[in-house]
């Protein structure tokens, strides 16, 4: 095969026959067996959470059809046994709502205000400051919502539990805003400036443009971000182990509503693999076989979350240039 | 574990003092030591066994996890030294070491306690019986309301804060309530970790939950422990190291043993380390959770030690089990 030639990086130095081999051979090399690290290690997860969920679902004591319909989790406790997935999925649903809530609205404006309103040196004050939001271990930001937000909203009303979902979710909105701001933003100035322009002649006033013209011009950069902040939220882990509490909601006796009610404690996907792994069930049990089924649900939820995202912003991208 | 540390610290200055007495004679031991039993009593054996190991680096003591019944079967079969019990030896468990020829040595060590505790807004529950704790705890009453456990307790419904089900204080407490055959409800919110636990019985209401007594002192201002019923005097008792000491805490009070094989207690590093543990333990057993005994009751271990008392103190001649206080048994 032909290869092409690469262009001399420092143009005017001669290169050594040495330097011309390692830069064209051995570190193509290098940087190939890095960017095959990560693939393979995403493989591998796949494997392992795919033969030990399997694994799971072939235990006598578990039914496939339960754990995939059923409305009850109490791998531990009880007179008997219930593996079905809805109140962990729901727990993380709702938690991931509540953040959505808070972080798409919030994320939104902020990022219009950036793009479009903020003087250019403001903006580039406020911006190192959101991204250190996303800078923040999120234990710390578990901490937040033990100590200072389920504080609030029980002095707001009394009748909201100890760990509840709704502080969960609010902290985990507020962790996510950057990650909605940034790409939105992005999009947002992206919007070439013509555009605007016409919008102006057109006798817009700038609110008009950036609501009429700059959103929607944008609107496949804001969905990919409102996606992918949604897979983040979902997956967060520290934030919900510490607030959201370890209680799964059973829908069988409390009914589908108690499922969808944020001042309930919940127990979500990652919260009970992380209780599983604290030391909560003897290693090759049934519970702890069944937290890689737990696992590999989340994994394919999260997944279809990001896919969505990409999609989302290909097709639906307003090219301009 | 510091106060641990710093204990051997000072013992060991003391016996450089007193011309390397004690420190010399166990740097010199080798051996091994084999230890298997309760899962309760191993954070205890384990504390005393990993600070031995330092002052006595040529002595290996391993340390297991059968529980009490299983250490009993391996310590009748000689294959261990020192059998950790979180309970007396059973009748049929003497006859199985009688019949084996095992001569062995009962030691007690420390109390096990465990607290029922309740938020400290909770203004009712002024005392559990275990049958109200059957009706909150148990699969089949599992209680709703704290009306149902009680008439004119709130209809306020139950919160439960439980620790890990693959704890020991958890399996103490299932045995107490539940039994063998009986199970636990499952809508509970259960944490291995003690702070969750606090946390959530302190900062709601209508909550309760239980935990080692050790933890609940650490946190006496946040909670309110529950006095319970003892079940004999029908009179509510509060878990207070007293109370845990002289045996009126009950059924959530017991107390801990390690038994020696007499055989095993003539090698000088088995002997050494029993005498060891028996002069450290009353340190370490507040560090790991448990309560200590009284002060005499270590002296009389160290006397029935050093005079090789056999048997169990828990059966008469005839072989009946004697009932009560260990302080009154072991008179």
């Amino acid at each position: 095969m032909n290869q092409p030639t690469v262009a001399d990086p420092l143009p005017g130095r001669p290169r050594s026959c040495v330097g011309q081999f390692l830069f064209g051979g051995v570190i193509k090399w290098i940087l190939l067996g890095c960017t095959l690290l990560s693939i393979l290690t995403t493989l591998f997860i796949v494997i392992v959470l795919a033969t030990e969920a399997i694994a799971f679902l072939t235990i006598e004591s578990v039914d496939l059809w339960d754990f995939i319909s059923g409305g009850q989790w109490s791998p531990l406790l009880g007179s008997e046994r219930h593996f079905g997935i809805w109140p962990l999925v729901s727990g993380t649903l709702l938690v991931a709502a509540v953040a959505a809530l808070v972080a798409l609205p919030a994320g939104t404006v902020t990022a219009l205000y950036l793009s479009e309103y903020a003087p250019r040196r403001f903006r580039n004050v406020l911006k190192p400051i959101l991204e250190i939001l996303a800078g923040i271990p999120t234990v710390v930001y578990g901490f937040f919502a033990l100590m200072v937000i389920t504080p609030s909203l029980r002095w707001i009303h009394e009748g909201i539990d100890f760990y509840n979902a709704l502080s969960a979710g609010i902290a985990v909105g507020i962790m996510i805003i950057p990650i909605v701001t940034s790409i939105s933003e992005d999009a947002m100035r992206a919007v070439p400036r013509s555009l605007r322009e016409g919008g102006y002649a057109l006798g817009g006033t700038k609110f008009d443009v950036s609501i009429k013209v700059v959103i929607p011009a944008a609107l496949s950069g804001i969905i990919a971000a409102f996606l992918l902040a949604i897979a983040r939220a979902v997956g967060e882990t520290m934030i919900v182990a510490l607030a959201a509490g370890s209680l799964p909601v059973n829908m069988v006796n409390d009914g589908v509503a108690a499922a969808v009610d944020p001042t309930r404690q919940v127990q979500t996907m990652t919260g009970y693999i992380v209780q599983i792994f604290l030391g909560d069930a003897e290693a090759g049990g049934v519970e702890y076989q069944s937290s890689y089924a737990v696992a590999a649900v989340l994994f394919i939820m999260t997944l279809a979350l990001t896919w969505a995202g990409a999609v989302v912003s290909r097709r639906f991208r307003e090219a301009y240039e | 574990m510091n106060r641990g540390i710093i204990g051997s610290i000072v013992c060991a200055a003391v016996a450089s003092f007193a011309g390397h007495a004690i420190a010399q004679d166990l740097s010199q031991l080798r051996g091994n030591i084999r230890v298997d039993g309760s899962s309760t009593v191993f954070p205890i054996t384990e504390a005393v066994a990993e600070q031995f190991s330092k002052e006595s680096p040529n002595v290996r003591v391993t340390v297991g996890v059968s529980g009490t019944g299983g250490g009993f079967k391996r310590f009748a079969a000689k294959e261990i030294d020192i059998s950790d019990a979180s309970r007396p030896i059973k009748s049929s468990e003497m006859k199985l070491m009688t019949e084996n020829k095992v001569d062995f040595i009962e030691l007690p060590i420390a109390y096990d306690g465990l607290t029922v505790v309740v938020n400290p807004e909770n203004d009712w529950a002024d005392s559990l019986t275990v049958d109200e704790l059957k009706k909150i705890f148990l699969a089949d009453s599992a209680a709703k309301n704290w009306s149902d456990v009680r008439d004119g307790w709130p209809e306020r419904p139950i919160m439960i804060f439980s620790p890990g089900t693959d704890s020991g204080t958890f399996d103490y407490f299932k045995e107490v309530i539940a039994g063998k055959k009986g199970s636990i409800r499952s809508d509970m919110s259960v944490s291995e970790d003690d702070n969750v636990l606090v946390n959530g019985v302190s900062g709601q209401k209508d909550a309760i939950g239980f935990f080692g007594c050790a933890y609940y002192m650490e946190n006496k201002d946040k909670l309110r422990a529950v006095p319970i019923v003892n079940p004999v005097t029908k009179k509510p008792v509060m878990a207070t190291t007293e109370n845990i000491e002289s045996g009126t805490y009950a059924p959530f009070s017991r107390p801990l043993f390690i038994y020696i094989n007499a055989r095993s207690a003539r090698k000088p590093e088995v002997r050494q380390f029993v005498e060891y543990y028996l002069r450290e333990c009353p340190k370490l057993v507040g560090d790991v959770g448990y309560v200590k005994l009284p002060d005499s009751m270590y002296e009389r271990s160290k006397t029935n030690f050093a005079s090789r008392k056999m048997g169990t103190q828990f059966h008469d001649d005839q072989g009946e089990k004697i009932h009560g206080a260990l302080t009154k048994v072991y008179q």
